[in-house]
Order: structure tokens, then sequence, then C-alpha cells
């Protein structure tokens, strides 16, 4: 008895949802602009995840089809492959150094940038000029300056006194080489302080002065807060990008490699960072199913991180017309 | 004589405001002189040593000015390597996939912006949110798919994907927000006038949208030509590799030839710094056009 008085209610449901001819035309022309995007987002990208998520549960090397084996791959990461750690350590050293640096290095730079003094456009385009180098290109030359004997970096250590380092060819430097390299390619976030920068409105500092604020106050209480949206996005999307950090140690420690031996990521596994690691077991040793369950732990953490960090965001990033 | 000492004291006052002013000028001027220094040396170093002999370059105090100067370095690394090849490579797969991207992200931004649908913002969520998904989690199952698919060392791989707007949701992002700053009048006009909305896309909002487009192309083009790990991944045959593929390979047969290393590196760089300069202010939009906006 109740099921023929439902039935023009779930019609009228779907109407609402399908709604009017009108709203009908426009569903489907709507879909059929974003129909490329989204079947390349379903093949290139949905799939191969669920996919990926599958081959972590079994051992599968591309020769025969593959073996379920459970959550073994899981295990055997993190109970019996120390090199797992190693690289979980080398990056999150990498991450946290080169975020934190290269936020300082950009807002201060961008600061400079913004006292009207001449020679600005120089200055900004000089600064840019290195995040378009190609990075194989970049990696080429940073071996070439970090070379420890006859290199551009040790010569002006050298002439001013300081210790000569052995940056790549030292466990112990060779991750702050890579980083000073990185901060090299620092042009495009600074260009966008820049930009947050100039939209501060004037008034803003003058009533500051008005409240007897000084130069650094100005900067603390004012640049600053007014700066966190940007320092926000740029901590969101290099957070991602820093995770997956790759060529640059791929290609500077194969050269290394190459004088020395052994695999990528030298000197003694100093440079053996996620996405490289990852990179080895999959196309190197081509165990897919182990190189599948690190991509899913890889996943998990930076999206867990991006989370936190959006969840934190209400605390210190400050949305201009809000104050 | 109070009235003096106050006018003294303001004008002093005024005189150290001024003097800081010009002591902080000058400050300025010298931190960026020396970040200028800093970030423009490594260029100076490079051109400067695929200028200089090999024996030179492992001369120790290193010397700064090549003697004799090496022009023949540049023919040497131009002639060991294919790189006519590999650059007609690059050009090839940037150019294609920039603008396949450019069409499919155009439209996917009009989509998202133009007309209004149920279920538009949802999807616009799982764009957003698949710009978090990072390629290393997907380069297995992807080799795998291609492997299957046989286009795995063949430019299918590194392009194909690229038809259907693989990546590309940041620029759908950075094309929707300036779509949206178009004034809906004109859209509505063209409607009253029975243009179709691919019409609408077509003739009204691309055209007024052509410096966010170019934007677009260029971001997309200098990506592929800087890309290392898709290459390497899926391209084995040496006559299909990329630039920077072959840089790569350069430096692992090469091991002490140091400046014709340097002489290729410059070659390699070159083209891309010739397109920034002529395109800077494209460049400088597409970072202001992301950056915070919206």
């Amino acid at each position: 008895m109740t099921v023929p008085r439902r039935v023009p209610s779930i019609v009228h449901g779907l109407r609402a949802i399908w709604g009017s001819r009108w709203t009908r035309r426009n569903t489907i022309t709507g879909l059929l602009f974003v129909s490329p995007w989204l079947l390349g987002f379903l093949v290139f990208e949905l799939y191969p995840i669920v996919a990926s998520g599958y081959y972590s549960l079994t051992k599968y090397s591309m020769t025969q089809p593959p073996e379920w084996v459970g959550l073994q791959n899981y295990i055997e990461l993190f109970t019996d492959d120390p090199i797992f750690y190693t690289s979980l350590w080398n990056t999150f050293y990498y991450v946290v150094a080169f975020i934190s640096l290269s936020t300082v290095l950009a807002v201060g730079m961008a600061l400079l940038m913004n006292v009207k003094v001449r020679g600005i456009a120089f200055y900004r385009t000089l600064f840019y000029v290195p995040s378009i180098v190609p990075i194989v290109a970049a990696s080429m030359l940073w071996i070439w300056v970090l070379n420890p004997q006859y290199g551009l970096m040790n010569t002006i250590l050298g002439g001013i006194g300081l210790p000569r380092l052995g940056w790549l060819s030292s466990p112990v430097w060779s991750k702050p080489g890579l980083i000073i390299m990185s901060l090299w390619g620092v042009g495009t976030p600074m260009l966008i302080y820049l930009a947050a920068l100039q939209d501060i409105p004037q008034e803003l500092y003058e009533a500051a002065v008005m409240d007897g604020a000084n130069a650094v106050q100005k900067i603390r209480h004012v640049t600053i807060p007014l700066l966190t949206p940007a320092i926000f996005f740029n901590a969101v999307t290099q957070l991602i990008v820093a995770f997956q950090y790759f060529t640059p140690a791929y290609v500077m420690s194969t050269r290394w490699a190459g004088q020395a031996g052994g695999n990528p990521g030298g000197p003694v596994d100093s440079t053996v960072f996620y996405a490289l690691l990852l990179y080895r077991y999959a196309f190197v040793y081509f165990k897919m199913g182990y190189a599948s369950a690190m991509a899913w732990i890889l996943f998990v953490v930076v999206l867990v991180l991006t989370i936190l960090l959006f969840r934190t965001s209400t605390r210190w990033v400050h949305y201009g017309g809000e104050a | 004589m109070r009235a003096g000492l106050a006018m003294l004291s303001e004008a002093r006052q005024k005189r150290s405001k001024r003097t800081r002013a010009a002591l902080n000028a000058t400050g300025t001027h010298i931190l960026l002189a020396l970040l200028g220094i800093a970030f423009g040396l490594p260029f100076v170093w490079l051109i400067l040593s695929s200028l200089k002999t090999d024996p030179q370059m492992l001369r120790f105090p290193p010397q700064w000015i090549p003697n004799p100067i090496m022009w023949r370095n540049y023919v040497a690394a131009f002639n060991a390597v294919p790189f006519l090849t590999y650059f007609k490579n690059t050009v090839f797969i940037s150019g294609f996939n920039a603008t396949a991207i450019a069409v499919t992200c155009s439209l996917a931004a009009y989509g998202f912006s133009r007309i209004r649908w149920p279920g538009r913002e949802a999807l616009f969520w799982v764009l957003i949110s698949s710009m978090l998904l990072p390629f290393a989690v997907l380069m297995v199952p992807l080799f795998i798919l291609f492997t299957r698919l046989g286009w795995v060392d063949s430019f299918k791989a590194m392009t194909l994907p690229y038809l259907l707007g693989f990546g590309g949701a940041y620029l759908i992002f950075m094309l929707r927000q300036f779509f949206r700053s178009i004034p809906s009048e004109l859209s509505d006009a063209a409607r009253m006038d029975g243009c179709s909305e691919f019409g609408i896309y077509f003739r009204i909002i691309l055209p007024l949208s052509k410096p966010a487009i170019v934007t677009t192309w260029l971001i997309e083009f200098m990506w592929h030509w800087n890309d290392f790990l898709r290459p390497l991944i899926f391209l084995k045959d040496p006559a299909k590799y990329t630039l920077a593929l072959g840089l790569y390979g350069f430096n692992t047969y090469r091991m002490g030839q140091w400046s014709l290393l340097m002489a290729a590196t410059t070659l390699t760089i070159l083209p891309i710094v010739i397109v920034f300069f002529f395109a800077q202010r494209f460049f400088i939009q597409g970072i202001s056009m992301t950056g915070t906006k919206g």
C-alpha cells in the first residue's frame, strides 16, 4: 500500500534533481564541456590509484599475474626494510628544511623587493630565471658548482676564510647541498609573496604608524599576518612537490655513483629520498606490488599532512576583510 | 627660546628620519645586490666553465677567466649527442601537450564557471582534491597500464593522457578564476541571439581570455620541456629521448669532460631563457593569477 504512494514522491525527487528541461540541458552541456578532463581523471588518475591499492596487496613483477599476499608488503616495509626508514628520514629532512628556509628566504626577498628602489625589474628577472632552468640542466650546473675541489661554492667559502665542505661527496653535506640548489629556484614563491605584498592597503601601515609602530613592528603586526594566506598556499603546494623530490637527487647522485660505483642515492644512502627508493623498487627491481605499497603510504602521509595544515590554518592564517 | 628648541629638535628629527630612510634604501640596495650575485653567479660560472679547456677546469685554485676561449666546446657538445633529434622530440612533445592541455582545460574551465548545473560544485571539489594526488603514487599503475596498452617507449605514453587534460587540474582552476571575471551579460546577450554554448566559448570567452590561454600554454610547455621523470620511465629508445634525458645520458657516458657538459647544459638552458625573455609578462601573470586570489 505504501508503494504507490511513494512512487510519485520518488518521481518528484528525481525531477527536483534532474530539474526542468532548462537545467537538464545545462547539465548535459556542462558535463560535455568537462567530459574530456573527467574521462582523463577517471582513466589516468582514479583508476590508477585504485589499481595501485590492489597491487600493493600483491607480489607483482609484470612477467606473471599479480599474486595476492595481503598486507605482507606493508609489514615488510615497516619491520624489515631499514632503507625505507632512511628514505623517510631523508625526505622529512628535505621537506622540513626546504619549506621553512624557502619561506623565510622568499618572504625576505619579497619584502626587499617591495621597498621602492631602482632596478627592481632587473632583480625580479634575475631572481626568477633560475626557477625556469630545466631541472636536469640545473642539476648538471650544480654538480659543478658543488664540486669539492674545483667548484664555485668552495672557491667562495675558501675565499672568505670559511671551511671548504665535501657537499655531494659527503653524507653529512649532500642534503644541505641539494637544499641550497632548491633554494636557488625560490623565485616562484617570491613572486607570489610580492604580489600579495602589493595588495596590502597602504592605510593599514599609516594606521600602524599613528599607533606608534616602528618598522619591525609594522612587519610583524601588519605585513606578516596579511601574508599568511600566501604562505599557506605555498606551504600546501610545496608540501606535495617536496615529498616527491626526485630529479636532482637522482641525476646528481648518478654522477657521484659513476665515480664511485653503486646505485643513485649516495653517498652512503644520504640522498635516497622516498621517490628515489620507490623508483628503484619499481623500475630497477620490478617489485611493483612492493613499490605500490610505498606509493600508498606516501599518498596517506601527504593527505594527512595536508589535512593537518588545513586544520591548523584557521589558527594562523588571516584572511583580509575579517579583521 | 622654547619654540626655537622645538623647531630645532623637529628639524633634527626630520633630518634623522631622512638619513634613516637613506640608510634603509642603501641597506636594501646592498642586500639586493648580494642576493643578485648569489643568484646570478652560478650562471656566470656555467658560461665561463663552458668556454674553458678541460685541463684549465681541473686546475687548483680555480681560474675564473677562460684562456684560451674554447668556442669549439659548443660545436663539440652539439655533435657529441644527437642534439637536434632530442630538440625536435622535446619541441614536439611539449608543443603537442601544451596545445592539448590548453584546449581541454579551457573547455573544462568553461563548464566549471560559465554554465550553471547541479553537481558542478561537487565535481569541482573532486578536481581540487585531484591536485593532492602525487604523480609518484600514479607512476607504477600508469606504467603497468601503458605497458598493457603498448604505449611504453613511444610518444603515446608521453602525449595521449594530456589530450584528456592529465595533470591539468591546476590550470583548470586558474582558467576558471579568469573566466569568472568576465561579465555574464556578454554570454546572456549572445544566448539571446541564439548563439550555442560552444559558440559563446569559442567566439566570446576565448578571444577575451587570450592572455590566460597563452599563460596556460606556456606553463604546460615549460613543464614538459623540463620534465625528467616521465621520459625516464616511459622512453627507452635513445632516438625518442628528450633534451632532459639526453643531457642526463650525456653526463653518464662523458664523465671527465666537464667543459663539454657545461656547454651542453648551456645549450639546453638557452632556448628556454630566450622564450622567457620574450614572454616574461605571461609568466608573471600566471603567478599572480594563481597565487592567493579567489
